[in-house]
């Protein structure tokens, strides 16, 4: 753990108990089993909100507390243990990210103020496609007089179902493939022609297919510069990346916590199996793992706070590897449960399965690695 | 706090203005090379260690009366960055064998005083040379069941056994020797931590050539070598606590990446030299390139680790638990950079001797195989998971029968 000041401090601890306490995975299982369509509980979101979740990273003129990042991520490890579902990470952090790095004046003021009471829920619809990249963007967006005319799919919008605008990469020149050409528009999810339909993922979080058939935007609601959103939205996907990371790490660390629970408990051949070697050693290089992949992701928030120049170098390497400890423990979660880990009944399969989306969300282990390559010229 | 700091940095500053002969500057691998040998240290060389033993400079953290300059974590951390820009570098820490590094913390932690007195001021300014005897032939990781004598004879005590492994000990002047003191304890209760003179007719040290060629490792052979009883470090047959500690000074001497004082030409340079790239600059070999990118990550994130835990420690830098971790994770990190370094140069990389082979290809050859003992000294690989899963995960010993 990082050292922390006092603030961070208390913000963990009240983030730990409330989480455990309030909103356990058994939370989320009666919210899959429910069927709900927003795939969170409306109560579970509005006890983050009033505990000022929503306003970690904006400033305090808009309503946040502007603790920055590595403080959301504290808040993010401990959801991600229990895998609570709301759309905190999706709009508090990626939707306000987007907004404070783009947005102007007027739509800080328009958006920000709102996504700290809840009452505003703006997320990112990025993918066209089902590989993460971001340059692919091919929806349209063309000029009509003062307003852009937007046309084309998004899918896997997180939270899509609940959004009230998303925050849309748009191609205003050039083809898809084209780092130049990309253009971030802020849209409305009631506006005329915006549909959409809830898609279901395997990990029973909120997701949408969003449609934009001819939607008629105003020039005012382009953040950043025309046909120069790529580099903005590389910023926007770090800080979304690194925040993820968080959660995934304390996902993964909840994984190794019950796994070592069980290696002490459960008896086999008249021992508990944690006395076998082969099943300490493979704890203590699981462990080794938790610990040096926190560094990672706890450095790559810091860089983020600091303003520092090697934020990719960092996010990449975080991203990376904190993605391979997941997609590990979650494996090891379920073989060293042996059959009750494949169990519905048992919360193993939630893990997994919440795994692989977080893994493949906003580039997978590939994806960065090939990117830290780049980045350190080779 | 800071500005104490920032007027000890200017103090270590102009000290080292005055102090560190310019002759030295960017000799670093000549000072640690000569420091190895006995009386290596010559003309402008021994002023500087004379220099550092003065003010206590070469075991900073040590009191100032067994010779160190009583100096703070944070004061330490200065005055090594402050050495590091005018490229000075602290010999002590090999002219003393273990002296520095395991030795001394541990006769501060468990020594008398007049234990203290007696050893400390020599290694603190380097002119006491330290070995260590604990591995035996038939003790390697399982280091207990040792079984080199010890027997009591008046103010003495006399030792018969071998010892193995015994790094420097045919240039050490002293040696602290793990022995068994009694035979009918338990093995880990019968053991005591002794100190005792090299320079006796009892004992006889024999160098060892290793697969890399010649090696700082000896046998090390007690034939009634006398140790006084006075030297006795911790409790008779409570040695073993004496040991455990001492080994982890030596898994935190271990932890640290390795010496930064001496540029090299990174992994990835390397590889685009040997190798070459494609039309968009990436290295011409795929799986290699892939290969690179873990080992980069791995090293960059044993790096992390190790500020972060210096971090959290917020300056107490006691040896931890994660020195098992992060002894692996170096090891880890330093045998995939030799076995690349290796891979890169391909058949050009695996030359013995020669003038068809620059110095860095043979050197890299010799590191490749000296690295091969990273993983089996300080306690293995495999005994290293075996205290992570015991001390820190709280799972059942595996190894102990009986």
């Amino acid at each position: 753990m990082a050292a922390l000041n006092e603030e961070q401090t208390m913000i963990r601890e009240q983030a730990k108990s409330w989480v455990s306490e309030q909103a356990p995975v058994r939370k989320f299982r009666e919210v899959r089993d429910s069927g709900n369509e927003l795939a969170f509980a409306v109560p579970t979101w509005q006890a983050m909100v009033e505990m000022g979740w929503t306003g970690i990273i904006i400033p305090e003129e808009f309503g946040g507390s502007d603790l920055g990042y590595l403080t959301f991520g504290l808040i993010l490890e401990e959801t991600g243990k229990h895998l609570t579902a709301s759309p905190l990470f999706a709009s508090a952090l990626v939707g306000a990210t987007s907004v404070m790095l783009g947005g102007s004046e007027a739509i800080k003021q328009a958006v920000l103020p709102g996504i700290v009471a809840g009452d505003q829920i703006v997320t990112l619809a990025l993918e066209e496609g089902p590989r993460h990249k971001p340059e692919a963007t091919a929806l349209t967006a063309e000029k009509s007089g003062n307003d852009f005319k937007l046309t084309g799919d998004k899918t896997f919008v997180a939270e899509g179902m609940s959004a009230t605008s998303y925050i849309v990469p748009a191609r205003t020149s050039g083809v898809a493939g084209d780092t130049h050409g990309i253009s971030l528009f802020l849209v409305p999810a009631d506006a005329q022609g915006v549909s959409r339909n809830a898609m279901h993922m395997m990990d029973s979080r909120g997701y949408a297919n969003v449609q934009f058939d001819g939607v008629m935007i105003e020039s005012g609601n382009l953040l950043g510069e025309l046909d120069k959103g790529f580099g903005l939205l590389e910023q926007i996907l770090d800080r979304a990346r690194a925040g993820l990371c968080a959660e995934m790490h304390g996902t993964a660390s909840q994984a190794f916590d019950m796994t070592l629970d069980y290696l002490k408990t459960r008896v086999q051949f008249g021992q508990v199996i944690g006395a076998f070697q082969a099943l300490g050693h493979r704890a203590a290089d699981l462990y080794t793992t938790k610990e040096m992949t926190r560094s990672c992701f706890e450095a790559a928030l810091k860089t983020i706070d600091d303003d520092a120049d090697n934020i990719p170098e960092m996010v990449a390497l975080a991203k990376a590897r904190v993605g391979e400890y997941l997609h590990e423990m979650s494996c090891q979660l379920i073989q060293i449960h042996g059959g009750i880990g494949m169990t519905d009944e048992f919360d193993a399969g939630f893990y997994l399965k919440r795994a692989r989306i977080l893994e493949t969300s906003f580039g997978n282990q590939g994806f960065h690695r090939e990117r830290y390559a780049r980045i350190l010229g080779f | 706090m800071s500005e104490d700091l920032n007027a000890f940095r200017s103090d270590v500053g102009d000290w080292l203005k005055s102090s560190f002969p310019s002759s030295l500057k960017g000799k670093a691998a000549e000072i640690v090379e000569a420091s190895s040998e006995r009386d290596g240290l010559q003309g402008d060389a021994l002023e500087w260690r004379k220099a550092l033993a003065a003010k206590g400079y070469g075991a900073p953290t040590w009191p100032t009366e067994y010779g160190g300059a009583g100096l703070s974590h944070p004061q330490e951390k200065v005055l090594g960055e402050e050495m590091s820009k005018v490229g000075a570098i602290n010999p002590m820490i090999v002219l003393t064998g273990m002296g520095i590094t395991m030795v001394g913390p541990t006769v501060l932690e468990y020594g008398t005083d007049e234990q203290k007195a007696k050893h400390l001021p020599g290694i603190a300014s380097g002119e006491v040379r330290w070995c260590l005897g604990l591995s035996e032939p038939n003790a390697g990781s399982d280091l207990a069941s040792l079984s080199t004598k010890a027997v009591e004879d008046g103010d003495n005590i006399v030792l018969n056994g071998q010892k193995v492994w015994t790094s420097g000990a045919d240039k050490s002047d002293w040696c602290g020797a793990v022995v068994r003191t009694n035979p009918d304890a338990k093995k880990r209760d019968g053991i005591s931590f002794v100190m005792l003179e090299m320079d006796q007719p009892g004992v006889e040290t024999r160098p060892i050539k290793l697969i890399s060629g010649s090696s700082p490792f000896c046998e090390t052979f007690f034939n009634d070598a006398i140790a006084e009883k006075k030297d006795l470090l911790g409790k008779q047959n409570d040695g073993w606590s004496v040991v455990k500690r001492l080994l982890q000074h030596e898994r935190q001497s271990q932890t640290s990446a390795r010496s930064p004082s001496i540029k090299t030409e990174s992994v990835q340079d390397m590889a685009k030299r040997y190798v070459g790239t494609d039309s968009e600059g990436r290295l011409d070999d795929p799986d290699l390139r892939a290969r690179l990118v873990s080992h980069l990550m791995d090293s960059k994130l044993h790096n992390l680790t190790v500020e972060r835990i210096t971090a959290e420690a917020r300056g107490n830098v006691e040896v931890s638990a994660a020195a098992s971790i992060l002894k692996n994770s170096a090891t880890r990190v330093a045998q995939t950079r030799s076995e690349l370094n290796l891979e890169i140069a391909g058949s050009q990389g695996l030359g013995w001797d020669g003038d068809e082979f620059t110095r860095a290809e043979l050197d890299n050859v010799r590191n490749w195989l000296f690295g091969k003992a990273i993983s089996i000294y300080g306690g293995s690989e495999e005994v290293q998971k075996n205290i992570i899963s015991k001390n820190i995960l709280g799972l059942p010993e595996t190894t102990q029968k009986g």
